[in-house]
């Protein structure tokens, strides 16, 4: 039941379809012919390689690293010899330094090379090269270091997982309810935090039940609505606090402290086993042979894990890296699945959004700002950003936009709201509105 | 490699939509006004049709030819022409002229939509642009003999009518003694489900309110119009000791309230600023029976309205997510 949750403003609820791949165990993806690991995976300054060409490698073994606080390092996520290093596209279409290693022959994917650090659980952490992996890929160190004159009251998981098709963290859930509540635990310890609440949307029963399971003291379990974007760091805090984010200041002023489930089983992986993120499921769907939770290495290309999905079915239109809502579409296949590559989606011609020709009018007919969970007015924001009115979109708000796509996922005559809304947003924040 | 990667495009997030389109929205309006419109036609004869057709026919011509001329790539499939065509044609009495009708279609589109750069881009209802026009230009001939003359035969016991509205008598009656020379109340019938005084939408307001209904289950319009626009009718009426249902009956205020004032792009976009500008609707149609010079207000008050709409937008901005104060 969902009970006792505040509602944020607005939102859709678009066809979830979840069903293909909700009720499918994770299963392994083979290791494949190469691996090709980026150098940068996260928000932040990307890693240096600290191998050469020619090395061998072993599972787990630090493949990159830099010292800025904003970054994470990289590990091997099989034990192989380094073929080149050079730059390759990645799912976001940029081009980055990365790492491609030849398997060895052997491999035994249950040993790796266990992170070894001297300092706190916060090192510790930062050392297994763990990021938000809903999709954000900000370095997780960094959210376990709030500001000291925030207190961190609330550790909110995130289970929501409202994009529609992806299924990877209700299976998380579901397989290891035991290793997300000991993440939720350790995180809890890490910031001094009292309470613990793992946020699931109603659509995904068999989580809510598997983490009742296994809860323990003072670990909350919370049902909220199915509408998207439910799982938006803001909207996540409204709906269990009741709190708004302030405008301009860190989700942390509201006391809360919000991670994705993933990321706290990794957490969890790595404080107890000393486990880098190597690996992570992710869900395959849409318009393949064999949809499924696959746990894949990090660095195996698209193209090898569609592959084993059975191949592209029909026509294709887009193929996404992460949900339809927010993910990425991607130019090419051949490139490698990363931290933050929550799923895998293709997309049927007629089932993708079309590509619109030329302008569309707004017929003003109320469905952006009613949508907008920002309470924005993308329209008019749209509007200004086109016509390079960047003060008056920044006037009206343009950087609290959360960059959902709901707008345009409403729009009637199919307006790229959400791509002019970004032009305005990234003129402002150059600008230095706050 | 995988050689389906050529065939697949790349494009911004979201990479889906909702079914909703332009052309979906408009044709469920113009579905939800074909019963009234062929009801009109039954009841009226071929010269509703002969309206429905010159209206549509010149609408869509006009907004076309307005396009090839402009160079730009033709709109005719946004479905809002075929809507302008048949809202001015279900505003017009049966019998007016071809000619006046073509004129209004044409005023319509072209003054009142494309000479704005087209859909989305007008202040004002295009079909009420349209009948201002007619009506402003020609008022004797709608006015007095053009309403459909057939009230003597229709057995409802009117036979001391022939040339003005039921409104119309209700107003001159009212100025004249103070009082009705007539039962309101037994109007209700007529006025709910065969009414041949008036505009074809006034055939039948329950088809009207049907229609409307419609629409606000399938998400198209909102209530918060029609609600506050049909209330706030009946609370003049009232407040002048006049019959509320009466006045919401009679008239254009069903046409009106669901289906021109409800119009997306010359009304507000907020809800509260869409219950505002219904109110306020409501607040003039209903003044304008009351205390204006003609027994119906209905054309000019949604115009007025629509000129506010801009105005009530700004001053009912939803609360942004996060900011406390508001920004003037």
């Amino acid at each position: 039941m969902v009970v006792g949750n505040a509602r944020f403003r607005g939102g859709v609820h678009p066809p979830e379809r979840k069903e293909a791949t909700s009720g499918l165990a994770v299963t392994r993806v083979p290791v494949p012919s190469r691996l090709v690991i980026p150098m940068s995976q996260h928000l932040g300054a990307p890693c240096a390689p600290v191998v050469a060409v020619g090395d061998h490698v072993r599972r787990g073994q630090l493949l990159g690293d830099v010292s800025a606080m904003v970054s994470a390092p990289v590990h091997a996520s099989v034990s192989g010899t380094v073929s080149a290093i050079g730059p390759v596209l990645t799912t976001g279409g940029t081009r980055v330094a990365a790492v491609t290693i030849q398997p060895d022959e052997e491999q035994d994917l249950e040993a790796y090379v266990a992170v070894v650090v001297e300092g706190d659980d916060r090192d510790r952490v930062r050392a297994a090269g763990i990021v938000g992996m809903g999709g954000a890929t900000f370095p997780s160190v960094v959210k376990l270091t709030p500001p000291k004159d925030l207190a961190i009251e609330t550790v909110l998981l995130n289970g929501c997982e409202c994009e529609p098709y992806l299924t990877c963290d209700e299976r998380l859930m579901v397989e290891s309810p035991e290793r997300v509540v000991a993440g939720a635990q350790h995180i809890r310890d890490i910031v001094g935090a009292k309470r613990v609440v793992i946020a699931v949307e109603a659509n995904k029963p068999a989580a809510v039940e598997a983490l009742k399971a296994h809860t323990q003291e003072g670990v909350e379990i919370e049902v909220l609505p199915t509408r998207y974007p439910q799982g938006a760091e803001k909207q996540l805090i409204y709906a269990i606090l009741g709190k708004e984010v302030p405008h301009g200041a860190l989700p942390a002023a509201t006391g809360a402290l919000v991670h994705n489930v993933a990321t706290a089983a990794a957490i969890a992986d790595a404080l107890e086993h000393g486990k880098p993120l190597m690996e992570r499921i992710v869900t395959v769907t849409g318009a393949v042979a064999r949809p499924g939770n696959y746990r894949v290495l990090i660095g195996t290309l698209v193209s090898d894990l569609i592959e084993f999905a059975g191949g592209l079915v029909g026509d294709v239109e887009r193929v996404i890296a992460g949900g339809p809502m927010t993910g990425q579409a991607l130019a090419s296949l051949d490139v490698p699945v990363t931290k933050g590559t929550s799923g895998i989606v293709a997309l049927a011609k007629g089932v993708a959004a079309r590509a619109i020709d030329g302008d569309q009018p707004c017929i003003r007919c109320g469905r952006c700002p009613e949508a907008c969970p920002m309470g924005l007015e993308p329209y008019i924001l749209a509007t200004y950003s086109g016509k390079r009115m960047w003060d008056a979109a920044a006037e009206r708000n343009v950087i609290d936009c959360i960059e959902c796509g709901v707008c345009s996922y409403v729009c009637p005559t199919k307006r790229p709201l959400l791509q002019l809304i970004r032009l305005g947003k990234s003129a402002a924040m150059s600008k230095g509105v706050k | 490699m995988s050689d389906t990667a050529q065939h697949v495009t790349v494009g911004p997030s979201p990479h889906i939509t909702s079914p909703a389109t332009c052309t979906g929205i408009m044709l469920w309006v113009v579905a939800a006004l074909v019963p009234v419109s062929v009801w009109a036609v039954v009841s009226m004869g071929w010269v509703a049709a002969q309206l429905l057709v010159v209206c549509i026919g010149t609408a869509l011509a006009t907004e076309a030819a307005w396009s090839a001329l402009a160079k730009r790539p033709g709109t005719l499939t946004d479905g809002s022409a075929l809507v302008t065509g048949l809202l001015l044609a279900l505003s017009l009495p049966p019998r007016t002229p071809w000619w006046m009708a073509m004129v209004g279609a044409l005023v319509a589109i072209g003054l009142g939509k494309m000479i704005f750069g087209g859909l989305g881009h007008n202040l004002f209802n295009p079909a009420l642009v349209g009948r201002a026009f007619v009506t402003l230009s020609w008022a004797g001939v709608l006015a007095g003999g053009q309403w459909f003359k057939t009230l003597e035969a229709s057995g409802a016991g009117l036979d001391a009518i022939t040339g003005a509205t039921r409104l119309g008598i209700a107003a001159a009656d009212r100025v004249a003694s103070g009082g009705y020379g007539f039962d309101l109340a037994a109007q209700y019938r007529p006025l709910l489900w065969q009414n041949l005084e008036g505009s074809l939408g006034e055939i039948s307001a329950a088809l009207l309110i049907a229609g409307g209904l419609l629409l606000i289950v399938k998400g198209i319009i909102d209530w918060r119009i029609p609600a506050g626009y049909i209330g706030t009718v009946a609370l003049i009426s009232w407040a002048f000791g006049s019959d509320p249902v009466f006045h919401v009956l009679a008239g254009g205020v069903m046409i009106g309230a669901f289906f021109m004032a409800t119009d997306y792009v010359s009304s507000p976009m907020s809800k509260t600023g869409r219950l505002v500008y219904g109110i306020g609707c409501g607040l003039f149609n209903g003044l304008g029976r009351f205390v204006g010079s003609m027994p119906e207000a209905t054309t000019y008050a949604i115009l007025f309205m629509n000129g506010l709409a801009p105005l009530i937008d700004r001053m009912t901005r939803p609360k942004v997510f996060g900011v406390v104060k508001t920004r003037a």
